[in-house]
């Protein structure tokens, strides 16, 4: 059950932190240079935006949930299983982004998910 | 379809940076995560004191400026390179990752983990293969002077 919480939130959570951080990011505009002050701009207008915060907090929840994940279990184990964030950012771009998903695209969000299913199975 | 431009020595410096940075952070996060024994997260003052635990080790400091060298070099070859040939490049992340575990903390990985993995690496490389942008017509590129 702890295992089960805790990889849901580092997939979860990461997944909807990048998600987040996609979505102000895609608001504040493109970068023009990478000129330092450009770079200080750009990170000033990030800050201003209420998308920004939620997608940093929730990539920090998810960075501790993989900490203690990362305490209970070998990180052999631990990293694959977080690929499993391909398949949630694959509904979240659908759902949340509006992004489409192409056939070739479930193809290996499928191979992922039977990779990460062996994953498991081998941890018996 | 664009024709595969030649690698550049650049590219397949920042490839390998990413691919040994990655995976490294996170087996050095395991290592120093693997000995603190019980994490207690309540009350708050105990709380304070797992995170103050955490943040002595040497080991997570070291991977965290692993994952930040990672996220530099993956930025940096972005800025160039196509996101379309970076991403299922760095699919080989989920084998090392394996490796250093087996190499550098003695972690037992049966058969079927490594199949497992594998089976990832194949999938993360087709996702990687397929069109990374789909909400509008690719235009970009020459908006960029």
């Amino acid at each position: 059950m702890k295992q089960l919480i805790l990889f849901a939130l580092i997939v979860v959570a990461g997944t909807g932190g990048e998600l987040c951080v996609s979505r102000a990011m895609k608001q504040v505009g493109e970068a023009t240079s990478f000129h330092p002050l450009e770079i200080a701009k750009v990170i000033l207008r990030a800050l201003r935006l209420p998308w920004m915060w939620v997608g940093v907090g929730m990539m920090a929840t998810a960075f501790f949930a993989l900490l203690g994940a990362l305490s209970m279990y070998n990180v052999s184990f631990v990293v694959p299983v977080t690929a499993l964030s391909y398949v949630a950012g694959a509904f979240g771009g659908l759902a949340f982004l509006n992004e489409r998903v192409s056939r070739q695209r479930w193809l290996g969000v499928l191979l992922v998910a039977i990779g990460v299913t062996l994953v498991f199975l081998g941890n018996r | 379809m664009t024709p595969h431009k030649p690698l550049h020595l650049k590219t397949f410096l920042m490839i390998a940076v990413m691919v040994i940075a990655g995976p490294l952070g996170n087996v050095l996060l395991g290592k120093g995560m693997k000995h603190m024994g019980d994490l207690t997260l309540w009350p708050p003052p105990e709380l304070l004191h797992t995170a103050l635990r955490i943040f002595a080790s040497p080991s997570i400091w070291l991977g965290i400026a692993s994952l930040v060298t990672f996220m530099l070099a993956y930025m940096l070859v972005l800025s160039w390179a196509d996101y379309s040939f970076v991403q299922p490049a760095s699919s080989l992340a989920y084998g090392v990752v394996a490796l250093l575990g087996y190499l550098m903390l003695g972690e037992r990985v049966s058969p079927l983990r490594w199949a497992g993995i594998a089976v990832i690496c194949l999938g993360v490389f087709v996702v990687g293969r397929t069109n990374p942008r789909t909400t509008e017509p690719s235009n970009e590129g020459t908006s960029l002077a």
